[in-house]
């Protein structure tokens, strides 16, 4: 099967700065993927080329097995951007932007799809309103619709969510697991971590242009060994034996970071014979968020990320 | 063809939704220009044998007009849709890069007939300008106009900043269009000044397009022409080249 989004040895460097390091990356058809990292990580810069906005110092990228500098069309038709900035040509209406949109790639008598975007993402009392007049939320379900407008195969949304309040939120998730359903490549970046748990059957890690961890959520936290401990104490003190083991305290709670799952037995000993009395106490598996906090932490990448030239 | 004529017809109605401003704005300061200019000099001066000097005025300005209008069209609309950040629609379309560029300097020509001719239907109920060879002034206005669309192009994705931009059409689009023979013909000049004159492309547009009027020239329209055709063939590849690298526009 043609994987939805391949993408081979990139490499971006802007003068001295490098970008992206060596991206390899394969999306299959009908994933729900996430890049996750922090700012300037290069997920923008990656999904930019992807898109044809940006162009690679070296390497390859393809898109539904088109190469997206030199068979660009086709790889355009196919691929579905949403950009992280609010951007909007003041000049239009909502329906106007999407009508031209829809012939920017050659489509003609698209109305009918055009009304169905503008129905599933709300945008109904609003389509004959000039952009201007817009709130930021529907600007964004605009962008949404504007990505849309081609049914494109493979659909990227570069922090859709971000600033967006939790209505529409939902709203946007529901409609894109529904296309995802129907069939379509999801890809996103977040930075909301329980966004991309919730959503996401695979996610990339990216640090400083590389990407340092790729698998399945599951598997990702399934690797981070032990758990944490959350427990309310009476009278409020720690025996000395498990200090150690604190990693937090919140809330009148304290949060015991464990190894392994059978150090609870020496926890529930240590509190048996400092004869406390237990008000609370719950047993947290590690999430994406404590997984991401892991990996971003450890891999201390070579550190000269402004390279001679 | 359907992703060109979209982009054509979104260039047109950008311009068209502010149409105060694009056309009717433009065709008022130019008709200024021949009210104030035609009483001060009209006793003065007489560019052409029997032809009075308002009425030799006409032709330069409806030129004039075309041109910076032509200009006006496409570079403000790149640089407002960079700006803004909406050039990404475009840039994320299949479009190719020739089917912008002729997007924007068909609409740009557009434009520029449109304040052209509005101004010499507004000339014509207070003067009577012969228009003696129509092939000649159309040729001359398409060319003229497509070629000062295309350097708008260029001005347009090489401006970073509206005053950028503003630097383009004051140093460089306004000194060669009022010095180009607008108000004056070039053998009335000193010598050094009409050597000068002959070195900018817009003497040969102004000079051309009014042969179409007066069956009169400083040169041969035939030459003029060519010279205009040899400057629009030179910026259209220029244009594309920057398009097709995506300079300053993907990074």
């Amino acid at each position: 099967m043609i994987p939805a989004i391949e993408v081979e040895q990139m490499h971006k460097r802007y003068g001295a700065l490098r970008v992206l390091a060596g991206i390899d990356l394969k999306i299959e058809p009908g994933e729900f993927f996430a890049l996750l990292g922090p700012n300037g990580a290069g997920k923008t810069t990656l999904i930019n080329i992807m898109a044809g906005l940006t162009r690679a110092t070296s390497g390859r990228a393809r898109v539904m097995g088109y190469d997206v500098v030199s068979r660009y069309r086709q790889a355009r038709r196919m691929l579905g951007v949403v950009p992280q900035e609010l951007v909007f040509d003041p000049f239009f209406t909502v329906r106007e932007t999407l009508i031209l949109q829809s012939g920017y790639y050659g489509l003609k008598n698209n109305g009918a799809w055009i009304e169905e975007i503008i129905h599933h993402l709300d945008l109904a009392d609003k389509a004959d309103t000039n952009m201007r007049a817009l709130s930021g939320g529907m600007k964004r379900r605009v962008l949404v619709a504007q990505a849309l407008v081609h049914k494109p195969p493979v659909i990227v949304l570069d922090e859709p969510t971000a600033g967006v309040d939790v209505e529409l939120r939902q709203g946007l998730w529901r409609f894109i697991k529904q296309l995802n359903r129907e069939g379509h490549t999801i890809v996103l970046t977040t930075h909301y971590l329980e966004e991309a748990e919730a959503l996401c059957s695979r996610v990339a890690m990216m640090k400083q242009g590389n990407v340092v961890a790729l698998d399945s959520i599951r598997n990702l936290v399934g690797s981070v060994p032990g758990c944490s401990v959350r427990l309310r104490l009476s009278p409020d003190t720690l025996p000395p034996a498990l200090q150690p083991l604190m990693s937090s305290r919140e809330e009148g709670c304290y949060i015991l970071a464990l190894a392994e799952y059978s150090q609870l037995e020496q926890v529930m000993a240590a509190l048996r014979k400092a004869a406390l009395h237990v008000l609370e106490m719950q047993v947290l598996q590690p999430d994406l968020e404590e997984v991401f906090i892991r990996i971003m932490g450890t891999h201390k990448i070579r550190k000269p990320e402004i390279l001679p030239v | 063809m359907t992703g060109f004529l979209t982009l054509l017809y979104k260039e047109l109605l950008r311009f068209w939704k502010v149409g105060f401003q694009t056309v009717f704005a433009p065709m008022v300061s130019t008709l200024l220009y021949l009210l104030i200019f035609s009483h001060v000099l009209e006793e003065h001066v007489q560019a052409y044998p029997g032809v009075a000097y308002t009425v030799f005025l006409v032709p330069g300005l409806v030129m004039m007009a075309m041109l910076q209008n032509a200009f006006a069209n496409s570079s403000s609309s790149l640089i407002q849709s960079k700006i803004t950040g909406n050039l990404i629609f475009i840039l994320l379309s299949p479009l190719s890069y020739r089917e912008i560029f002729f997007a924007y300097v068909t609409a740009s020509v557009v434009r520029g007939l449109a304040v052209g001719l509005g101004v010499y239907l507004i000339t014509l109920t207070f003067f009577d300008v012969p228009l003696s060879s129509f092939p000649w002034v159309l040729m001359f206005a398409l060319m003229g106009s497509a070629l000062l669309g295309a350097i708008g192009v260029i001005a347009g994705i090489w401006a970073e900043k509206f005053d950028q931009l503003a630097a383009f059409q004051n140093f460089v689009i306004l000194p060669l269009t009022f010095l180009s023979g607008v108000f004056y013909t070039i053998p009335s000049l000193p010598p050094f000044w009409q050597g000068l004159s002959h070195l900018n492309p817009f003497f040969y547009m102004i000079d051309g397009f009014r042969y179409g009027f007066f069956r009169a020239s400083d040169i041969s329209p035939y030459v003029s022409l060519g010279i205009v055709a040899t400057c629009f063939v030179a910026v259209s590849w220029l244009t594309l080249q920057m398009l097709k690298r995506g300079y300053k526009i993907r990074h």
